[in-house]
């Protein structure tokens, strides 16, 4: 269709700095930075009032709560970064998880006959979001909150007429498990403290999510795409392609993480997921992303559910009255938007 | 310029607000229980409850109010914690084994996701009471002692009360997709009922649960008997069945005061009661007494809390207490 487009040449990392600027500046000019110091504020909060949120395992509870979050942010991220939303993410983590539950127990296969098909439905979905919102141009609000609301009643009607129940059998018997929990659900012992390795699946995603988006072509086309998608097309940017692979982005990290529930908890259950799609939203926002696009980091979204995860797990370590949790996390994201606010007009005013 | 200042000088005092608010409380919660404890004398224990509660129910809310009496009269420190989704019930148990309680209470609603963690405590030396839900789990999960309600035999014994009723057609109405309890008890009325129809129903919105209600009813006259599973779900089949006119009885799972009252003016049939209060009150107390005395109930077997009728001959002694968040 379109004629051969003059590429910019590919250019490495970001664009020249004045000389002069100090480091300290360059530092500031980050979009996570605001994220990082509210961050590090809440965990001062919660070390200085909750004794247990001191020690090793609990620390270990809150990366683990927050890798949760973190490994579906990274996705999400870029895709809001493309100047996009994905509603579904939330149900499509457990869309993923039941599907390879289902097929591999139904037909008695080794269960990475499952993961692998779950995949292929996962990156299915993620294409059918990209597709239908770069086809028709219907914002991706409406084109997701459709699939969200499609996949809910996928997830309960087929589990139910598959299964029986509201829930999968338990996967664990399956040949091939002992392989994909290693790889999706294990405990690491570092000796003094014991971690999940969805910790570390969290720290490589948002490594690979960082490299791409400040070192290759194809971050600088997300950028692009994210900020002006007409000036973008204008320069030779195959947005659609782009937006395209986001969405399917988004659901390869969404597989990634049903395949953690799955291989954690062993059954799945058909009603889980809902409204996690907001707290992916929050976590790549708090950490710096702009909801109209165009601007963000991988870096800042891993921040973002760290604040995420360690408010949730500081408040019970806290002993915080329940009832009062969302008041208390309400209280703490907004603390974080402020500080983040502070520090970014901070950097900006700053000669 | 200078406003985006003004605003951002404003924006850091709301900041600091919030964070010396926030201290201030958490300060006052902890002098407190440090004056109890100097009151009290000896070592006080410390329990976490940790529930699949959606908050602001209040069927969990009798449930909190009966642990929190057996914590008062104890004088034990309840650690309250709820999540409604498994992985995430999973973790708060977790928490409160890093937080090293001498006791754990907990639900498994979402048993395959919870379990695994509460072995941990089991493994950590932390007794384990299981209530409200986990009745075929408890003993696989390593926990000594379960309170709660056999939802099926709930369900059956609904049944059995419908038959003798001479029902022609039962409609069972789920209030929240999803969820394994609620499943059994229209399990277990269908077993003993078979002429029994599921309708699923948003429970969390209460006028589209009563047009749901209501539509069904005015489709399918043959209907006889409405079973809710939940008191606030009873209200809006009564209200449902005034709206489309029609005769079929309503009979429920669990109480709150408008369905008491609605059983004592004849609205509604009859109520099964699992006695919340008496579920977290126990969990509790039980947890007490074999952290204090190696005691434990049931015989290695569930103590059930329910089912529990109440219907016109009991509700004038049980009308009183729902008033003030015992039944």
């Amino acid at each position: 269709m379109s004629a051969p487009t003059t590429v910019p040449p590919p250019r490495t990392a970001e664009p020249p700095r004045p000389p002069g600027r100090s480091l300290i500046s360059r530092v500031l000019g980050r979009p996570e930075v605001g994220a990082v110091a509210a961050a590090v504020a809440i965990f001062i909060f919660f070390f200085a009032i909750a004794p247990v949120f001191r020690t090793p395992p609990a620390f270990s509870t809150v990366l683990y709560a927050s890798s949760t979050i973190g490994i579906v942010a990274v996705g999400v991220c870029l895709l809001m970064i493309g100047g996009e939303f994905d509603l579904s993410s939330g149900v499509s983590v457990v869309t993923s998880a039941l599907t390879a539950a289902m097929v591999s127990f139904q037909l008695s296969l080794n269960i990475w006959v499952g993961v692998v098909v779950s995949l292929i439905v996962a990156l299915g979905i993620g294409f059918f979001n990209g597709y239908m919102v770069c086809r028709t141009g219907i914002p991706s609000f409406l084109i997701t909150l459709s699939s969200f609301f499609m996949l809910r009643g996928i997830n309960l009607g087929v589990t139910k007429a598959v299964t029986g129940t509201v829930a999968t059998p338990n996967v664990s018997e399956l040949d091939g498990f002992a392989t994909g929990k290693a790889i999706f659900a294990s405990d690491i012992d570092l000796g003094f403290i014991n971690i999940k390795i969805t910790v570390l699946w969290w720290l490589l995603f948002t490594a690979i999510a960082t490299w791409i988006l400040l070192r290759t072509r194809v971050g600088n086309w997300i950028f692009a795409a994210g900020g002006n998608a007409a000036s973008a097309r204008a320069v030779g940017v195959p947005v659609s392609k782009v937006k395209i692979g986001l969405f399917m982005g988004v659901a390869f990290v969404a597989w990634f993480y049903g395949m953690h529930l799955m291989f954690s908890f062993s059954s799945v259950q058909s009603g889980l997921g809902i409204g996690n799609e907001f707290i992916y939203i929050i976590a790549v926002v708090v950490g710096g992303a702009l909801l109209t696009g165009g601007y963000g980091s991988a870096l800042g979204a891993a921040v973002g559910a760290f604040i995420f995860g360690m408010t949730t797990q500081g408040i019970v370590f806290a002993g915080f009255d329940p009832n009062w949790f969302f008041t208390f996390l309400g209280a703490m994201l907004l603390l974080a938007v402020l500080v983040n606010l502070y520090v970014k007009n901070y950097s900006l005013t700053r000669k | 310029m200078t406003s985006t200042r003004r605003f951002l000088r404003g924006a850091a005092a709301v900041a600091a607000l919030l964070t010396a608010t926030t201290a201030l409380t958490a300060c006052s919660s902890k002098g407190g229980a440090q004056s109890q404890d100097a009151a009290g004398g000896g070592k006080r224990l410390t329990v976490a409850m940790v529930t699949h509660e959606q908050p602001g129910d209040t069927f969990w809310d009798k449930i909190r109010a009966g642990a929190q009496d057996a914590a008062r009269d104890h004088n034990v420190d309840l650690k309250y914690s709820n999540n409604e989704n498994g992985p995430e019930q999973a973790t708060l148990v977790q928490n409160a084994i890093d937080s090293k309680v001498d006791g754990l209470a907990v639900t498994l609603s979402n048993a395959d996701a919870v379990i695994p963690v509460v072995k941990k405590a089991v493994e950590a030396r932390i007794p384990v009471v299981v209530f409200n839900q986990g009745i075929d789990q408890y003993a696989q999960a390593g926990a000594k002692m379960y309170f709660g309600s056999d939802e099926d035999l709930a369900g059956q014994t609904v049944g059995k009360r419908i038959a003798s009723d001479g029902g022609g057609k039962a409609l069972c109405v789920i209030q929240a997709q999803g969820s394994v309890a609620l499943e059994a008890r229209c399990a277990g009325v269908k077993k003993t009922f078979p002429n029994t129809e599921n309708i699923y129903v948003n429970g969390a919105d209460k006028p589209a649960e009563q047009a749901s209600i209501g539509g069904k009813l005015q489709q399918d006259p043959a209907i006889t008997h409405v079973v809710t599973l939940g008191a606030g779900d009873a209200m809006a089949a009564l209200n449902a069945e005034t709206d489309s006119g029609s005769k079929a009885k309503v009979v429920t799972f669990d109480l709150n005061p408008d369905a008491a009252k609605a059983i004592k003016d004849g609205k509604i049939g009859f109520s099964v009661d699992q006695q919340p209060y008496v579920q977290g009150y126990m969990a509790v107390t039980a947890l007490w007494l074999n952290l204090t005395n190696g005691n434990d109930l049931g015989g290695g077997k569930p103590v059930l809390t329910g089912p529990s009728f109440v219907d016109a001959t009991n509700i004038d002694q049980i009308l009183p207490y729902t008033s003030n968040n015992k039944r």
